[in-house]
């Protein structure tokens, strides 16, 4: 078994128009921006974005949002250093926007991955993000039940991948990742190093390759936040 | 208000002061999360001989200090998105377990502002009800599950308007959440749906007091000096 494949494009190119992706990161950190730009490049629009974010600047997810691609964006804090692209694109009504709470979010990707298609949780209760929800009190306290999220696809980055799509993260980029991983039919993972099999010790393993479908080594992979401080623009 | 009452501009708290106090609460060994913002200075202030951990929602529990400028590893960030280090005892982990530790009470205090906090302990600090863009981050999360939810605050809107209410007007972040609130003024602690003043700055009286507070402030035994350092 070998999930390497030569080249972001390829790695993207069965995306398509109105599917649901779910992309890692937050804020910059563990944004797969390669494989954002060339989902772009491929052009597949309509499409349901899952990220904790709305984008920043004009790369990365700013940009899928400055493309038009982006139908529906559910997340949960649409705001950044310059979130101008994802504020116009909400403020003239052509994104729909999901706010979910971030621990909501995670979990329901989790439960997502795990199959389990709802769970209870206090966070959100008598707030409007809990209306029209079903709620139960548990114990003598108040939960609100949440449903599971699932996506098509994953677009991932990871610091060391090996062949049967093992993965290891760096530092922070964890973030969302790993439970995206799980919660996609297909998951793509652009690995700053792919390395043989036995290249990553079993111990250090934190997402196993059970939950990836391909992968593409990204060597020296852009930060979103060095690009918005030399103010790129993509395309 | 009349002539007579005291320029409080010229009396309260200064943001630092208000974590500075805050900061004298939390016990050694705690595990705390501040919220992004002014809340952060919380850590700052941490007494000698206490040491708590702290916790960002992005997955990172005990990270050091923010690097020099020029030295940031943007994969090493906070929920606030700023870049901090890690040092001997740091740990990474993805974002469901790191709400697995919010979610599940693993968390001691959680330290956030807040537009209004009702003498219910009801919570409103994530949106002004106006139009916009909402956004919620963790604090829905947080202020449900944390064992102590604190807010640092000024005691009053610019407008000079009471932010301790006796119900909230703008959406609510979580329903009778808040456990003790430190303003610029006072510390209040919520108890059975009331606010109970435990200490106020010696410079206003409680008449002053009480009347830039939207509901009742109840007085339980000694009501302390809150006094802090010059900062």
């Amino acid at each position: 078994m070998d999930k390497t494949i030569a080249s972001a494009a390829e790695a993207v190119s069965a995306i398509p128009d109105g599917a649901t992706v779910m992309i890692g990161g937050f804020g910059g950190s563990g944004a797969p921006i390669e494989l954002i730009h060339a989902l772009i490049d491929h052009g597949a629009k309509d499409l349901t974005v899952v990220n904790n974010n709305a984008g920043n600047g004009h790369v990365g997810l700013a940009a899928l949002i400055e493309q038009k691609r982006v139908r529906k964006l559910i997340c949960s804090f649409p705001r950044s250093a310059d979130p101008r692209v994802f504020t116009e694109a909400y403020l003239a009504g052509e994104i729909e926007l999901e706010l979910v709470p971030q621990g909501t979010l995670a979990e329901r990707i989790r439960a997502g991955g795990a199959g389990i298609p709802a769970f209870y949780t206090a966070t959100s209760y008598g707030t409007e993000l809990a209306e029209g929800k079903h709620t139960e009190e548990f114990d003598g306290k108040h939960y609100v039940r949440e449903r599971w999220l699932k996506a098509d696809f994953a677009l991932i980055k990871a610091e060391l991948a090996d062949p049967h799509g093992n993965l290891t993260y760096r530092m922070a980029a964890r973030n969302f990742n790993p439970v995206m991983a799980m919660a996609a039919t297909h998951t793509i993972v652009q690995a700053t190093r792919v390395v043989e099999l036995g290249g990553i010790d079993p111990e250090h393993v934190i997402t196993p390759g059970i939950f990836v479908s391909k992968v593409v080594e990204v060597p020296n992979a852009a930060q979103e936040e060095e690009l918005n401080r030399a103010e790129a623009v993509y395309p | 208000m009349s002539e007579t009452m005291t320029d409080i501009d010229s009396i309260k708290l200064s943001n630092a002061q208000i974590a500075w106090r805050a900061a004298q609460d939390i016990e050694d060994g705690a595990y705390v999360n501040l919220g992004i913002g002014f809340p952060e200075m919380v850590a700052k202030f941490q007494p000698e001989g206490k040491q708590a951990i702290f916790h960002t929602e992005n997955g990172v529990l005990d990270f050091g200090e923010a690097p020099k400028p020029g030295e940031e590893d943007w994969d090493c960030i906070n929920a606030g998105k700023k870049a901090i280090t890690i040092k001997p005892g740091t740990a990474f982990f993805h974002h469901a377990d790191s709400f697995a530790m919010v979610r599940g009470g693993h968390l001691d205090v959680a330290i956030l502002g807040a537009y209004e906090i009702a003498q219910t302990g009801d919570l409103a600090n994530w949106s002004t009800g106006r139009g916009g863009v909402p956004a919620v981050g963790g604090a829905m999360d947080l202020v449900q599950s944390a064992k102590r939810v604190a807010v640092l605050t000024d005691h009053v809107t610019k407008k000079g308007e009471p932010k301790l209410v006796a119900s909230c007007t703008l959406p609510l972040t979580g329903v009778g959440c808040v456990t003790r609130i430190y303003t610029s003024l006072a510390v209040v602690d919520v108890e059975g749906g009331r606010f109970v003043l435990r200490e106020k700055i010696p410079a206003i009286s409680f008449d002053e007091l009480q009347a830039l507070t939207g509901a009742p402030l109840r007085v339980e035994g000694d009501v302390a000096d809150l006094i802090c350092p010059e900062l």
